[in-house]
């Protein structure tokens, strides 16, 4: 039942907006609304019974284990929203004079300084929205770079074939060609690729390491030096951060520029698609090019920097200084971890990691990179068990969601046929991954049994398999009364 | 640990199963070079109680200021059901509804939300969100640009908000477009036929109109709609969500029509918050919906042809197009559109129209109260929705500044923004004022305004 069917004309929450109607009015007459709002008219206590029912049709990190690879789907602690939601922090006017904003700025101001240690980079700008719009912004500046030193013939940005497809439409969105690079076998970044790609037109070179594929790139020295030579940048998509955050820095690896998905690494919420926050790093050479604003200590104070302090800034990327909210809640979480604990991080996401992809393996489930170390992710593939079954990789997703697990990522990286991308995160106990593992040990007999079952699973939740061909040809995409 | 549950135990047995001695083993892949990661400049850890103390010191050093500022960012009354229900872990833990059985709760809110919107701005489609008012004009512009195919101009008047312009410039740079910034009318505060008519002999993608407009004056939509199409360009429509419970539509301009409404979602029950987590939002006509960015959401039906929800059209997107994407939007401000349809819910047709008419008469109140004030008029003659531009007899920051020492922010100082403007401040009241408030204001600002008569 959608909230437009629990609506009747006239009914209205007396408490919820002003009381009386309001008499003082001089909008011209033709530019006042004639037609009407299709908003519903319900009791309060119907809109909280609706949309707590849908909730309930949701999976979630409070309700199920959600091993969705890529995405970090790690315990989000409720303190973090608790204190990022203290009215004060709250009602604050983003334009409201920095004096009255010391305690929110000091925890920006903090969490900037956090980010260059944790990146090993010179400067940090909070500002992008999403891990897309950090990408955007990283790109920006190595374009506002090379255009600074009047290096105009570079024209294309590199990305190797696993990379999330921001990657790649973020460099168009940028003015730039895409070249795709291969992968080699066991899931590194083919070099002969890699240098017959490299030259003169160069901009830069955009990689997760570890890759998506779950492993790290071993190479990843050698590949700097050989974009660095080419004068191109190296840009670091910080999605897998959490498999090497207090081991490794994405500043000491070569990368001159790199976004951080606070929505992974940092705990803040996914809350069904966004708010994120991804605040770029660089080194030395892209300093001036941040984006504004960022936050800066001075005599005892916090101010705002703006263009004024940072004249080659690529300007602003959002209206105000991004997704305040969740950058606050980054803050909170890496003040509860400290340094031990985020150093921690990236220990037992890995070990959890490699205990699930050895529990699997031994399960019968095949191994993509089976000579590999998992990073914090792996991935399994069902190609043999298509070819002999049918089942895909999708039915099996499905068939979890019935077994009360959120499914693994599914055809991405897509160079992998019927994978399955699994991330357990650190967040999980032993117990939650062994009856994982169980529930994945029983498809697999299932997938011998009853194929036809699994291949039409969902069974048990509020809908079955959705017609997705119907959706997108015959479009309804608005309620009609 | 925090939020690690291991027992000594189940690492042991872990590593053993791996085959691993120590967790460090795990890690014989990066290069030891490589291993120089240890955070050294992070603070020891804090326990739960002791980060609350730190929170609300830091809370109450920022307080709370009786404010009049506006300028994008909108104080509303939000109802306590609306973040009760969003920060629900089913809405606030899950992730971006890839798997639909497992997301129906989601996807069903946001089709309901892109239905709300589609209704409020008059449009026929809504997508699920982007990320904030500037960055949705941005992507408008150049949705705009590609329907076009030929011009990459973009007419944006500079009653447009600023960083919005700024925003938008910044967004496009490297895309080959073309910004023309428009003057205004110095006495009315609006965009004029006549001052488009120079900048329309050559051709141009689309024309940005705001309503309200920076300065909070309603432009003349119908006549420089039409001005548009009538050079056979798209018509981008930036509008205040919070005043179309009032005004005229954007999908109702002239004669067709905008093509394109955008906008800021915040003063739909999300906090100021010092500027974020906001969200975008965009409309448009039926016939532009494959060049939209963004997630938009489908109704479909299940095997038992039960009706369902799926996030459709994604062909236009980057996981599956990659390079050839309409964006490369990827998630979106799910947890604020969860926030805005929960408060259209509540709030209602009704509800709404009384929030945006109690606005809109308190600005109409407090400007007469303050005109009676020595020195202080409508810099523009233009009407407003609530918010209003007002010449002071004095430098505004120093007046700001005593206004603060009293605890009320008084509003925005043009000048940051409009150099030509002297002595300007925008002034903004909402639902949230009270007659006490208001008299506050105009009595201090009168006090204060003594020293400059």
């Amino acid at each position: 039942m959608l909230i437009f069917e629990h609506s009747r004309p006239g009914r209205r929450n007396y408490s919820q907006s002003p009381t009386t109607k309001a008499e003082k009015q001089n909008i011209p007459q033709n530019l006042l609304r004639k037609s009407p709002m299709l908003l519903p008219e319900a009791s309060e206590m119907d809109v909280v019974r609706h949309y707590t029912r849908l909730s309930q049709k949701n999976f979630s990190i409070d309700t199920e284990f959600y091993p969705l690879g890529s995405c970090t789907m790690k315990y989000n602690p409720r303190a973090c929203n608790a204190l990022a939601m203290l009215p004060q922090f709250l009602t604050r006017h983003p334009l409201a004079p920095e004096d009255t904003g010391q305690g929110f700025l000091a925890c920006m101001y903090e969490l900037q300084e956090i980010l260059k240690d944790v990146t090993g980079m010179a400067g940090v700008s909070l500002t992008p929205m999403a891990g897309a719009q950090g990408e955007l912004i990283g790109v920006m500046m190595i374009r506002a770079y090379h255009e600074a030193r009047g290096d105009k013939e570079r024209t294309e940005i590199i990305v190797p074939d696993a990379a999330h497809g921001t990657n790649p439409a973020t460099a168009v969105m940028c003015g730039y060609k895409v070249v795709e690079i291969t992968t080699d076998k066991e899931g590194n970044v083919d070099m002969a690729a890699l240098k017959a790609a490299v030259g003169p037109q160069t901009a830069g070179l955009m990689l997760t390491n570890p890759s998506t594929l779950g492993v790290f790139e071993k190479n990843i020295s050698e590949m700097s030096r050989i974009v660095h030579d080419a004068g191109g940048l190296l840009y670091y998509d910080g999605a897998n951060l959490n498999a090497v955050l207090g081991k490794v820095k994405p500043g000491d690896m070569g990368f001159d520029v790199i976004h951080i998905n606070l929505h992974k690494t940092f705990s803040t919420p996914h809350g069904g698609g966004g708010p994120g926050a991804a605040p770029v790093g660089v080194a030395e050479r892209l300093l001036p090019y941040l984006p504004v604003p960022m936050v800066a200590y001075e005599k005892g104070a916090y101010r705002w920097m703006t263009e004024k302090d940072v004249p080659q800034t690529i300007g602003r990327l959002s209206a105000h200084m991004g997704n305040a909210g969740v950058l606050l809640r980054a803050y909170i979480y890496v003040r509860l971890l400290g340094a031990k604990g985020m150093n921690r991080v990236s220990e037992y996401a890995t070990l959890n990691a490699n205990y699930l992809m050895a529990e699997l393996r031994k399960a019968g489930f095949e191994i993509a990179f089976p000579t590999r170390r998992a990073s914090h992710e792996f991935i399994a593939t069902l190609k043999d068990i298509k070819e002999k079954t049918g089942v895909t990789a999708m039915n099996l997703a499905k068939r979890l969601l019935d077994k009360g697990y959120h499914a693994p990522t599914t055809y991405f990286p897509i160079l992998i046929p019927e994978c399955l991308l699994i991330e357990p995160a650190e967040t999980e106990s032993k117990e939650t991954l062994d009856a994982f593992v169980a529930a994945m040990k029983e498809i697999l007999v299932e997938i011998q049994e009853q194929p036809e079952m699994v291949k039409s699973a969902p069974h048990n939740m509020p809908v079955r398999k959705l017609d997705d061909v119907k959706a997108a040809r015959e479009l309804d995409l608005t309620w009609k009364p | 640990m925090p939020f690690i549950p291991h027992t000594e135990e189940d690492v042991k047995e872990m590593l053993a199963s791996i085959g691993a001695n120590s967790i460090e083993e795990l890690f014989d892949e990066i290069p030891p070079a490589l291993k120089t990661g240890a955070l050294t400049r992070v603070p020891p850890g804090m326990s739960e109680m002791e980060i609350s103390r730190l929170m609300l010191e830091r809370a109450q050093a920022d307080g709370f200021y009786l404010s009049f500022i506006g300028a994008g960012a909108y104080e509303h009354h939000i109802p306590a059901a609306v973040w009760q229900i969003t920060t629900r872990g089913e809405f606030y833990s899950s992730y971006t509804p890839y798997q639909a059985e497992a997301s129906q709760g989601s996807l069903q809110l946001l089709y309901e939300y892109q239905t709300m919107m589609a209704s409020l701005t008059g449009m026929d489609v809504s997508n699920a969100s982007l990320y904030d008012g500037a960055t949705a004009l941005a992507e408008a512009a150049l949705m705009a640009v590609r329907l076009h195919k030929t011009s990459h101009r973009i007419l944006v008047p500079r009653t447009v908000h600023p960083v919005y312009r700024e925003v938008l410039r910044a967004i496009v740079r490297n895309q080959n477009i073309e910004v023309v910034e428009i003057p205004f009318c110095p006495e009315s505060g609006q965009v004029l036929l006549e001052h488009l008519e120079p900048f329309g002999q050559e051709d141009f993608a689309a024309l940005v109109i705001p309503q309200p407009n920076f300065f909070g004056v309603l432009e003349q939509v119908d006549a420089i709609t039409d001005w548009a199409h009538e050079k056979h360009a798209s018509v981008i429509a930036v509008v205040n969500p919070m005043s179309l419970a009032m005004l005229v539509p954007p999908g109702e301009w002239g004669a067709q029509g905008a093509d394109i409404a955008v906008g800021e979602g915040q003063p739909l029950g999300i906090p100021l918050s010092s500027g974020g987590p906001y969200f975008g939002f965009m409309a448009c006509k039926h016939d532009l919906v494959r060049q939209m960015p963004g997630r938009i959401i489908g109704r479909t039906v299940d095997l038992d042809n039960k009706p369902g929800f799926v996030l459709t059209l994604q062909a236009r997107e980057q996981h599956i197009r990659r390079s050839k994407a309409t964006s490369n939007i990827c998630t979106n401000q799910g947890l604020m559109v969860t926030a805005a349809t929960i408060y259209m819910s509540l709030l209602g047709p009704e509800g709404l129209r009384r929030v945006a008419a109690q606005s809109h008469a308190n600005m109409l109140q407090l400007t007469e109260q303050l005109e009676k004030l020595p020195g202080v008029k409508r810099v523009y003659s233009g009407p407003c929705f609530h918010e209003v531009a007002l010449t002071l007899p004095g430098p505004v920051h120093e007046i700001l500044q005593a206004l603060k020492e009293q605890r009320i922010l008084g509003g925005l100082n043009l000048q940051e923004h409009y150099p030509e403007l002297n002595n300007a401040l925008l002034v903004c009241a909402t639902e949230t004022k009270t007659a006490d408030d208001l008299n506050k204001y105009s009595e201090m600002l009168g006090k204060i305004l003594k020293k400059y008569g």
